[in-house]
Parts: structure tokens; C-alpha cells; sequence
């Protein structure tokens, strides 16, 4: 049991390693590591030792600021906050429906999202790790040994990343802060020359995105001891489902499967959402717990993002994507609960979001001009979408002065919280048990985080940059050991 | 035909003195004339600095970087940029001279002269405006580089 790794007794006579992200902005992450005098692992935990709360920055200003104000969250997917709360102030403003051009013009911003988002991810933050090892030479793991080991794959990714970002600019009017979506549509449409423009290189990206999962697919080809097994652990899985069940990133039901795959909540509406998960606190950490309340906080909790969509979806509606998730759910007996599958279902994502750019670039509606649904104005919304690294919930209350006098969010790294926590805890017993804590041996325990792809800027309301400090230190206090990178 | 002189200010505009970025290319682009824009001077604003940035570096006469600065001279450090790699990687976002590194690999050649403005910053503070302190070394850069710029190609003042 993992689990038990939590809270260990007798925490003084312990030695701890800290790996430590510290920066001058960011909400402050932390893992630390407790062992005995055999080096035996005795406690694992990931905790956030800041928080600074975005949702009072919200609060008393006019809801159609929030769209904007919210991207300031996050540098990464400031688009799916932009998102997130347009479709819960669309509630507010009586948009139950949007015309077809706005829905169509935020699900290509939204593909575009998907698509640099993971591009990042995988070629510039994991690839290093995957393709050169978890304990390979520190200074060649990184996108430079990668440029130049890797030469197609770098430029593969920068690529992808730049047609992503070309969408979003194109989307929302403006490279960064964009205004694209507002409470009850879009602002603007796409020209016909900015559709010509994306349409020229997407036969490209789609390319790419078959290599890209391929590339991972193949590790896991190559070395399934490691890439099937390596820090997992069993949980249940929650997602937006589409219509008939399909892969949906923008819109859907609430979906949740037990760790054997069994459905334990179907089309339970984003509206509602509270009536599904709850979320608790735990002295030791600024970031939440959620879980599911009729099960309970100890077995209650889940996992989100790439893993578990591709899992809890019925089919993905691109046929590329949908052949590759065939493959993936046929790779395993039963599901999937390796945390290095993540890479391997991104990649999936990433592909079908590029068919799905491609097959919507055809659509006449997103040189429309209808642009704007309104209807009776309520003072209560929820916006809930798929972010990339999984279900985002934003939920605003506003009052008959258009002030936002309530703001909770919920965004995919705190529902992970749980399930991250699990997975370093697996790794810490099966690589560190009993042996000399090395840089190599503490990157074990960063990969199992980043194959989640966690934002902390997200997480902990803030933004900035997230550098680490690892610290070894005896019983006493005294410092043993420091890794650090920046 | 080179690419105009690429200025870059990153940094997030809720988070106090880390606006100064963003607000040194508001300032920028507000003084614009045609013998400092329109063709010769192009400006880009963003979050943090993110791997698809090497491909707006390309053939530019010059490239400057601004960004708050938590620690180091007051009111601001001016200097040239060497290409340089990263070891590890936590985070998305990346340095300048990350960037450049990437740069290198990526067109197999070195990145135009870069040169990094870090204006002095103290509070980063959720929802706060500059900083009286951050201000000033706003003005004080601004108006070390306004001239820079128009003189560029001759002795790089530097004032870290």
C-alpha cells in the first residue's frame, strides 16, 4: 500500500530530502522524502507551501472582465481559463446556446490550445527524460540534447507549439490576453484568409501528430517493464464526456470510472458538479483533496487529464486518434494506471485535436458572423471543459450590479493532487528504498509528477517560474546534500 | 533584408513589479515614432518566454529581453546575452539564455545579438500595481534605452 506512506510515525528520529521548487512567484511546491537510518522510504509527500488566492482577486470585479482576468492565471493554458469561464458566465447571461459560429470558433481556439500545450509538454519537458533516460548526464537532459541528438523531434515540437499558438492568436484576436471569448460568444470570427493560412500547413500537423504518438507508443513497445508499471497505482477516472460518449474537450457530462473501468457516475451535468466531488484539506499542504462524496476522501479520489479521458471516452470522433486509442485500450488488460501511459494518451490527444483543426477549418460557420447568444440573466454559473491537463471547473456567482461576489475553481493539477501523491510515493519504494539518493534517483521522482503534466502556477493561483532545490538533511537539521537547477 | 530590432517583454500584469515587462512595451509602443517604429522596431509581449519564441528571433538585427529583476542592481542591469543550456528542466516557461541555446540547435547557427534589460523589482504582489520603487527603475531602463536603441551598433552601455 502506497497509501501508507502519507504520515509516518515517529518523524523525528528520520532523515529528509527535500526537492524543493522555489521561485520569486510562483505558489511554492515541494516534495519531501523521509527515511530512516537504512535509508528505508518512511513518508512521501508533494505539498504546497503557498498559496495566494486568485479567486479573491476575482471577486467585486464586473463579470466581463473575468474572461480576460482569469488568463492571468496561468501562462501556460491561459486559453482554457479564458474557456472555462466564458461558458460560465455564457449561464449567467442566459447563452444556454451559442450560434454555431462562436461554439465552432472556441472549440478551434481550444483545439489550438490542446495542441501547442501537449507539443510542450512531451518534446521540450518530458522528452529529455524519456528518450535519453531518467538518470542520464543532467546537462544533456534537456530540448538543446534533445536539438541536437533529436534534431526532427526539437523541431517537431517548436513547430507544433507555433501552429497551436498561431490558432490562439488568430482565435482570440491578440498572441496573449486575448478577448476571443466573451459571456455569450465570441467577439470576432475568423477571415478567410486567416483560414487559408492555418489550412496550408495542417496536413502537417497531422503528420506530426501521428509521429508523435508513435514515438511514444514505441517506448512503450520497447521497455513495457518500465513504461507499464513504473510508479502505479489503481484509482478511479473522471472526464467530460461528449454526446454518445465521444472524446469532448469543450463540452459535456461528468463522467467518472472505477479503477477496474466499471461506470460509477455517467451525464451528470458540469452544473452540478458539487454534488459530485467535494474537496478536503490537509494540514500539511496549501492544495486541496478533492473526491467523490458518496464514496468518501480515502477512496473517493481520481485522476484526470490524457489518461483518464482516453479511458473513460467510448470512441474519439477523428479516425486516426480513434484508431490509436483502439490500440492503447488494447495494449493492457484491462485499464491503464501507469502515470508514463499519460505521455502515450497526450500524444493521442494531440493528434486528434489536429484532425480535429483540420475538419473544422472546412466549416463555413467559422467565417460567420453571428457572433453573440443572450437570454435571461441568472446569477449563477459553472463552466467546466477539459483542459489539457484535465477537468477544469469554474463556478461564479454575480449580483444585480454584474459584480462577481463568488468565485471557486477547481483546476486539473488540484484534482491530480491525490493521484500524484500516490505516484511518487509508488516510485519512492520501488527506486529509493535502501539506496544513496543521487540526482538520478530524485529525477525518478520528478518524472512521475511531470508525466502529469502539473501546473503549480494553476494550482496555487499563481504564476511564475518553478526552479528546484533538492536538499538532503540529516536527523539533527544539518544539510547532507544539495541538487539544485534552475 | 534584416528583420526589425525584436523587443521582448515578459512577465505577468496581475503580479506587482512583474509587470514590468508588459509595461515597459506598453511604453514602448505608446513613444513609438516613425524613427523608432514602423519598420525598425517590432515588440512582443507575453507571459513568460516559451520555446516557439526562437522562430520570432530569426535574422533580426538585434534582440532585447525585458523582465523584472527580484534581485541585482538598482535600477536596472543592461548586458549582453550568451546562449546558454539549462541543466534539468521544471518548468514551461524558459530563460533567454535557454532560448537562445535552442536557437542554435534549432537553425544550426547563433542567435542575432541579444541583449537582456533587467529592471529591479520587489513586490509581486497578486492584484498590486508597480511598486513606487519599480517605477522608477521603469523610467531610469526606458530612458536608457530609448537612446540604445537609436544608436544601436555602437558601444552597448551596460550598468550591471
Amino acid at each position: 500500500m502506497t497509501s501508507s506512506l502519507e504520515t509516518a510515525a515517529h518523524t523525528d528520529k528520520l532523515r529528509r530530502v527535500a526537492i524543493d521548487p522555489v521561485s520569486r512567484v510562483e505558489g511554492h511546491g515541494k516534495v519531501t522524502i523521509l527515511l530512516d537510518e537504512n535509508n528505508q522510504v518512511q513518508q512521501v509527500r508533494l505539498h504546497i507551501v503557498e498559496f495566494r488566492g486568485f479567486e479573491k482577486f476575482i471577486e467585486g470585479r464586473p463579470y466581463w472582465e473575468v474572461p480576460v482576468m482569469v488568463q492571468r492565471l496561468c501562462g501556460i493554458c491561459p486559453v482554457s481559463h479564458n474557456l472555462a469561464a466564458s461558458k460560465a458566465l455564457d449561464i449567467i447571461v442566459g447563452a444556454r446556446q451559442l450560434t454555431p459560429t462562436a461554439e465552432k470558433i472556441r472549440r478551434l481556439m481550444h483545439y489550438g490550445q490542446m495542441l501547442q500545450s501537449h507539443a510542450l509538454h512531451l518534446y521540450y519537458l518530458s522528452s529529455p527524460d524519456l528518450l535519453f533516460g531518467f538518470d542520464s548526464a543532467i546537462a544533456q537532459r534537456n530540448i538543446v540534447g534533445i536539438a541536437q541528438r533529436y534534431p526532427d523531434a526539437a523541431r517537431r515540437g517548436i513547430l507544433l507549439r507555433k501552429y497551436g499558438q498561431e490558432i490562439i492568436r488568430i482565435t482570440s484576436g491578440k498572441r496573449v490576453h486575448g478577448t476571443g471569448a466573451v459571456p455569450g460568444g465570441v467577439n470576432k470570427s475568423i477571415s478567410l484568409e486567416e483560414r487559408a493560412l492555418l489550412q496550408k500547413d495542417i496536413d502537417e500537423i497531422v503528420l506530426w501528430g501521428l509521429d508523435s504518438v508513435r514515438m511514444v507508443k514505441d517506448l512503450h513497445r520497447q521497455n513495457p517493464a518500465l513504461y507499464d508499471n513504473f510508479g502505479s497505482f489503481r484509482c478511479g477516472m473522471m472526464s467530460l464526456a461528449g454526446k454518445d460518449g465521444a472524446l469532448d474537450f469543450y463540452d459535456g457530462t461528468l463522467r467518472v470510472r472505477d479503477d477496474q473501468g466499471a461506470l460509477l457516475f455517467d451525464g451528470i451535468d458540469d452544473q452540478h458538479y458539487e454534488s459530485l466531488i467535494q474537496e478536503e484539506v490537509k494540514p500539511w499542504t496549501y492544495m486541496k483533496f478533492p473526491y467523490l462524496t458518496s464514496i468518501g476522501s480515502e477512496h473517493g479520489w481520481y485522476r484526470v487529464g490524457p489518461l483518464s479521458r482516453i479511458q473513460n471516452c467510448d470512441f474519439i470522433p477523428s479516425p486516426l486518434a480513434e484508431q490509436e486509442r483502439q490500440e492503447f485500450i488494447a495494449w493492457s488488460d484491462g485499464p491503464m494506471h501507469a502515470p508514463l501511459a499519460y505521455h502515450w494518451t497526450r500524444m493521442i490527444e494531440l493528434l486528434h485535436a489536429a484532425e480535429a483543426i483540420r475538419a473544422l477549418l472546412d466549416d463555413p460557420d467559422l467565417v460567420g458572423d453571428d457572433l453573440l447568444a443572450k437570454g435571461m440573466r441568472v446569477h449563477e454559473g459553472v463552466g467546466v471543459l477539459e483542459a489539457p491537463r484535465g477537468t477544469l471547473i469554474h463556478h461564479y456567482r454575480v449580483d444585480d450590479n454584474d459584480l462577481v461576489t463568488m468565485c471557486n475553481l477547481i483546476v486539473s493539477t488540484t484534482h491530480n493532487n491525490q493521484a500524484m501523491n500516490h505516484a511518487i510515493r509508488s516510485v519512492a519504494r520501488q527506486y529509493l528504498n535502501g539506496r544513496e539518493i543521487t540526482e538520478g534517483l530524485l529525477n525518478h521522482i520528478e518524472v512521475a509528477i511531470r508525466a502529469f503534466d502539473p501546473c503549480l502556477s494553476c494550482a496555487t493561483h499563481a504564476l511564475g517560474k518553478m526552479a528546484l532545490v533538492a536538499e538532503l538533511v540529516d536527523a539533527e537539521g544539518r544539510l547532507v546534500h544539495s541538487l539544485s537547477r534552475h | 533584408m534584416r528583420a526589425p530590432t525584436l523587443i521582448i517583454g515578459y512577465g505577468n500584469p496581475s503580479r506587482g513589479d512583474d509587470a514590468l515587462g508588459p509595461t515597459a512595451i506598453a511604453a514602448i509602443e505608446r513613444r513609438m515614432t516613425p524613427d523608432t517604429g514602423s519598420g525598425q522596431i517590432e515588440i512582443v509581449t507575453d507571459f513568460q518566454l516559451q520555446i516557439e519564441f526562437v522562430t520570432d528571433l530569426a535574422e533580426r538585427q538585434c534582440i532585447v529581453f525585458i523582465d523584472a529583476a527580484s534581485s541585482g542592481a538598482a535600477p536596472f542591469s543592461f548586458g549582453a546575452l550568451a546562449a546558454q543550456t539549462e541543466a534539468g528542466t521544471t518548468t514551461h516557461a524558459m530563460s533567454p539564455a535557454s532560448l537562445l541555446a535552442v536557437y542554435r540547435s534549432f537553425y544550426g547557427v547563433d542567435a542575432p545579438p541579444s541583449f537582456l534589460l533587467g529592471i529591479r523589482a520587489y513586490d509581486f504582489e497578486l492584484g498590486a500595481p508597480l511598486s513606487p520603487g519599480a517605477q522608477h527603475n521603469l523610467e531610469a531602463a526606458l530612458a536608457m534605452l530609448e537612446p540604445w536603441l537609436m544608436a544601436y551598433g555602437q558601444e552597448v552601455p551596460c550598468h550591471a
